[in-house]
Parts: structure tokens; C-alpha cells; sequence
């Protein structure tokens, strides 16, 4: 537990001045400034249309959630699972990270957990981020409804399914950044992976949810379904989910067998 | 309990179908400084990545401390301190941030970064980027990265690689340093003899897998013999003579004649003779053999 620890405070302490880690923090913001910047612009047609709070935030919230769930989203955790990997195979310290008195498991699960928890704050900060600008639109815009309505049920909910439902994607891509150093294998198999997984998300194609890459977009799908009536209906574990989680759990095992086997060459 | 700090009994190794590692039966006492001495590509590096369980040794083939290295990865590893190949950096910490990143991974305090930056004279540079070192300076930063958990047993890839002539005396006086006030055990792999000879205790020599030889550096100074290098004119009567007053002539090239080396009187007489005689001496130096012709000796007598 302690290695597991110490193992996890240096995947923050090495990775706290690269791009991976300020990606969790700059997307949000960025994304919700401009979701928000685009509906203060367009205030005055909101105005005029007169949605009730509900409907506002749902469509609020919905503007970033399409855009993560489809495309930003798998491609960030694409990037994520090949950053954490990528900082060892650039500067060619796995063989120092092994040869340290740590047990493997610690090291390869800190890696997993790091990526993991970067995906956390970065969606956390979604959620955080749409709530407090979409007050903030209310306050600079008086007339708007966002203050008829209270999100903070439906923005937990449709992030929780966004991140679980991403975990699928993670420890596939985590595998494969883990296995082949260079950027273009993960990054290529990731693109035709996440065009497959919207293609087949969005054709409804039957099978697609045994895909990955598609559940994040068939998660998000099943949300929007129910966006007309209350929000709170939506089940969190849904078809989806549980496969995204089975994925996870699976190949975050053959991920550790492999580190285990694997010599350092 | 064994007196060696690492001790393989007949280690065999493969890559694929292609052995690196044969038969190596390694022996390294502790407190010595262990020079592993070999060829590029003779299998020191695979040696010890294998001595550090980054490679999957055979059960029983590898100790360190006395205890099998498999069944014991953690506990040994907490005992070993280890420079490899090129050193392992992160090029977008400043040298400091990576010393405090190993603290932090070896559970010690970070002040002990400091330090470490001192003893290998990097205080200076602490704060810039590592990629932005000379190959030097990564070098000394991965010493010192080596050392900083103050392990019991060093073991060194080549650690003078890439250092200018002033940085390699300073990584032998630190060896020498370490192993007599510290009482630390070190195994330094060269493909310099000359290198080796002027820090280690005991050397061993490989090639293509093989250990050719083991020993302390003495019994490795009885099998390279010295030789007297003479550069003298009328070499075939020079020759000629000397054989004639005594000497045994070791080999002989158009301009060079070499006899083996007893000491520098000698030297003298020999010296004194030829030209009293009517030999012009060019020079007159004593040679050591380079590893190759050491090899050659030693598979020889093999």
C-alpha cells in the first residue's frame, strides 16, 4: 500500500510540469469558456426563447457533453493512457522505475490510478465548471432561468457515466502505450478505434457496446434520450457501463501480467 | 553465509535463440571494486540488468547478498544502487527534480538531493532541464542518482562514458572513495583496461558471454606482462644482438623491437648497451597490452 503510495506521488511529482497533467486542468476550461462564452453571445435569442430552467441547463450542460462524449473524450483518454507511458519510454527509465525496492503491481497500478485520476479531475472540472458558469451566465444575464433549476443531480450523473463508461477505452489504450513506445501505434489504433466506436454508436448498430471506443457515445446517447423528461430518471449502470467496467478490470489484469513477465531490455 | 556481494553460479542467458550470457559464475567479494571488463556487446550490460532483475535470471543462478535475486527482488534491490547504460533521466526535470522524484520513490528525505548534487558537482546546475546537460553532466546526474539511496553495493555501466578527462579522475577518486571510507562494494563495467586497472580491486573479463578470466587486479597484472618497446635503426642486427647478450626478443616488426619488460634498471642497461654498441635508440617505452591482446593471451592459455 505504501509503495502503491509512494509509486503514485511520483507519477504527480514527474508529470506535474508536462502537457498530460495541464490538459486535465486547461480542457475544461477552455471547452466551458467557450460553451459559455457562445451562450452569453446568444443571450438574447435564449431570452426571447423562454426555456424553463430545466431545459436551459440541459442544453447548457449537453452543448460540452456532446462534444466530450463523442470525440474529445475518447481522444483524451487516449492521450492520457499514452503520457503516463510515454514519459518512461521517452526518457528510457523503466529500467530505473523497475530496479527501484518496490513491488511491480505498485508501479503499473500507480500508472493506471494516476491516468485515472487525471480523467477524474479533468471531468470533475466539467462538472464543476459548467455549474458555476452557467450561475455565472445567470448573473451577468438577469433574464435567463438558470437559477429556476438546481443541475447538480444531472451534471453528477451524466459525468459519472461519461468517466465510467471511458475506463473501457483507458486500460485498452494503456495496454497498447504500454507495450509499444512510439506514438504512432496507440494514437493510430485510438483514431480508427473512436471513428469505429461513433459510427457504430451512432448507426445504434446492436453489438456496438461491445466496442470500447463506442461507449462513451452510446453512454451519453442513452442520457439524451431521456433529456425530456426528469433527469434524475437515468439509470448510472446501465448496459454500457458494466461492459466499459468488465474491459477495465480484465485488461488492467493482462496489463500487470505483462508488466511482470516483460524483461526490460 | 558467502563473502560475496554477488556471487552467479553457471548464468545462463538468451536472448531469443542467441546466448548472450554463458556459463558466467561471477564472484565479486564484498568491499572490493569490482571491474567487469569486456568488449561492447560481450554481455555486461545484460549482466547486470540481470544482477538488478530487470532481466528473468534462472531460479538459482543469481545472488546478491547471498540471497537469490527472484525470490528476493525487493529486499536486494533496497541494496543496490545502479547506473545503467545511458542514465535514466527525465529530461523535463531539472537535475534537483529528479533526485527529489528518486527521494520520493525511495521513501528518503529530499534534502538528501542536495547533497548528492554537491558530491558529483552539479549544485550549480541543479535547476536547469536536464536535456539541456552536457552527456557529462547526465552522466554524473545519474551517479548520483545511484548513490542517493546509499546503497551497500553500486553497480556502474560505464560510468566514465561521454566524461572529459577531468570528470573521469573524479569518478575514480569517488569509487576509490567509496569503497575505502564507505565500505561500499562496486562493480564498474569498461571496455578500458586501462581504466579498470586504475580503480579495481578485482576484475573479471568477458566476452561473448564467457568470463574469460577472474581475479584480483595483481593476478590479472602476472598474465599481462609488460613489454619493453624499443624503436631503434639496423633492427636485424639490433635483434641479432640482443639475443646475443641474453634477451629474448618477443616480437619484431621492421622498426620496433619488443622484449619483455623486468624493470626500469633494466630498461636502462639495455639501453646504455645498444647504444654503446652503435645502435641509434629512437625510444625505448614500456608497453602494457591493450584488451585485445590481453583476450588473445587469455584465450590462448584458455
Amino acid at each position: 500500500m505504501r509503495s502503491l503510495y509512494i509509486s503514485l506521488v511520483s507519477e504527480f511529482y514527474k508529470s506535474r510540469k508536462t502537457l498530460a497533467f495541464w490538459a486535465a486542468i486547461l480542457l475544461p476550461v477552455i471547452i466551458c469558456s467557450l460553451v459559455t462564452f457562445g451562450f452569453y453571445s446568444n443571450s438574447e435569442k435564449l431570452v426571447k426563447m423562454n426555456y424553463p430552467g430545466m431545459l436551459l441547463w440541459v442544453q447548457y450542460i449537453g452543448a460540452t457533453l456532446n462534444v466530450m462524449g463523442m470525440l474529445i473524450m475518447p481522444f483524451y483518454v487516449i492521450f492520457m493512457a499514452f503520457s503516463v507511458n510515454n514519459i518512461e519510454h521517452k526518457n528510457d527509465t523503466w529500467k530505473t522505475l523497475f530496479a527501484q525496492p518496490l513491488n511491480k503491481f505498485s508501479i503499473y497500478a500507480a500508472k493506471y490510478l494516476y491516468a485515472i485520476l487525471l480523467i477524474l479531475i479533468c471531468l470533475f472540472l466539467f462538472a464543476a465548471l459548467s455549474f458555476s458558469f452557467g450561475h455565472l451566465l445567470q448573473a451577468l444575464v438577469p433574464k435567463l432561468s438558470f437559477n429556476q433549476y438546481n443541475p447538480s443531480t444531472f451534471l453528477i450523473s451524466s459525468y459519472t457515466k461519461l468517466f465510467l463508461s471511458s475506463l473501457g477505452i483507458l486500460s485498452l489504450q494503456f495496454i497498447i502505450s504500454l507495450i509499444w513506445a512510439d506514438f504512432l501505434k496507440p494514437m493510430g489504433i485510438g483514431f480508427v478505434g473512436t471513428i469505429m466506436g461513433i459510427v457504430t454508436a451512432a448507426l445504434k448498430w446492436q453489438y456496438a457496446y461491445l466496442i470500447p471506443y463506442s461507449l462513451p457515445a452510446l453512454a451519453l446517447q442513452v442520457t439524451r434520450v431521456k433529456k425530456g423528461g426528469d433527469p434524475l430518471d437515468f439509470e448510472i449502470f446501465t448496459r454500457e457501463i458494466w461492459t466499459s467496467l468488465i474491459y477495465a478490470a480484465v485488461l488492467f489484469t493482462i496489463g500487470y501480467f505483462i508488466v511482470s513477465k516483460k524483461s526490460i531490455k | 553465509m558467502s563473502n560475496f556481494a554477488i556471487e552467479t553460479v553457471g548464468l545462463n542467458y538468451n536472448f531469443g535463440n542467441q546466448t548472450v550470457v554463458k556459463d558466467l559464475s561471477l564472484q565479486v567479494p564484498t568491499g572490493s571494486i569490482y571491474g567487469f571488463l569486456g568488449p561492447n556487446g560481450a554481455g555486461k550490460t545484460t549482466t547486470i540488468k540481470i544482477l538488478l532483475n530487470l532481466l528473468q535470471s534462472p531460479a538459482d543462478q543469481v545472488f546478491v547478498f547471498g540471497k537469490e535475486i527472484n525470490s528476493n527482488r525487493i529486499a536486494t534491490l533496497k541494496r543496490v544502487g545502479a547506473l545503467v547504460e545511458q542514465p535514466a533521466i527525465y529530461g523535463h526535470l531539472t537535475g534537483k527534480e529528479n533526485l527529489i522524484n528518486r527521494c520520493i520513490l525511495l521513501g528518503i528525505r529530499k534534502s538528501k538531493s542536495d547533497e548528492m548534487l554537491a558530491l558529483v558537482g552539479l549544485t550549480e546546475a541543479a535547476n536547469k532541464k536536464s536535456n539541456k546537460y552536457s552527456l557529462g553532466m547526465k552522466q554524473r546526474l545519474g551517479i548520483a542518482l545511484a548513490l542517493v539511496s546509499d546503497p551497500e553495493l553500486l553497480l556502474l555501466d560505464e560510468p566514465t562514458n561521454g566524461l572529459d578527462p577531468n570528470g573521469i579522475i573524479e569518478v575514480r577518486n569517488l569509487m576509490i572513495d567509496l569503497a575505502t571510507k564507505h565500505k561500499k562494494t562496486i562493480l564498474v563495467s569498461s571496455h578500458l583496461l586501462a581504466e579498470i586497472e586504475r580503480t579495481a580491486t578485482h576484475v573479471g573479463i568477458i566476452n561473448k558471454g564467457q568470463l574469460l578470466f577472474q581475479g584480483t587486479i595483481n593476478e590479472l597484472h602476472l598474465l599481462s606482462k609488460p613489454m619493453l618497446e624499443i624503436e631503434i635503426d639496423n633492427i636485424e642486427h639490433a635483434a641479432e644482438f640482443l639475443a646475443n647478450s641474453g634477451y629474448q626478443i618477443a616480437d619484431q616488426t621492421d622498426k620496433k623491437i619488443l622484449i619483455p619488460y623486468t624493470s626500469s634498471k633494466d630498461s636502462g642497461t639495455i639501453n646504455t648497451l645498444l647504444i654503446q654498441n652503435g645502435f641509434t635508440v629512437s625510444s625505448l617505452y614500456q608497453q602494457r597490452k591493450d584488451l585485445e591482446n590481453l583476450f588473445l593471451d587469455i584465450t590462448k592459455n584458455n
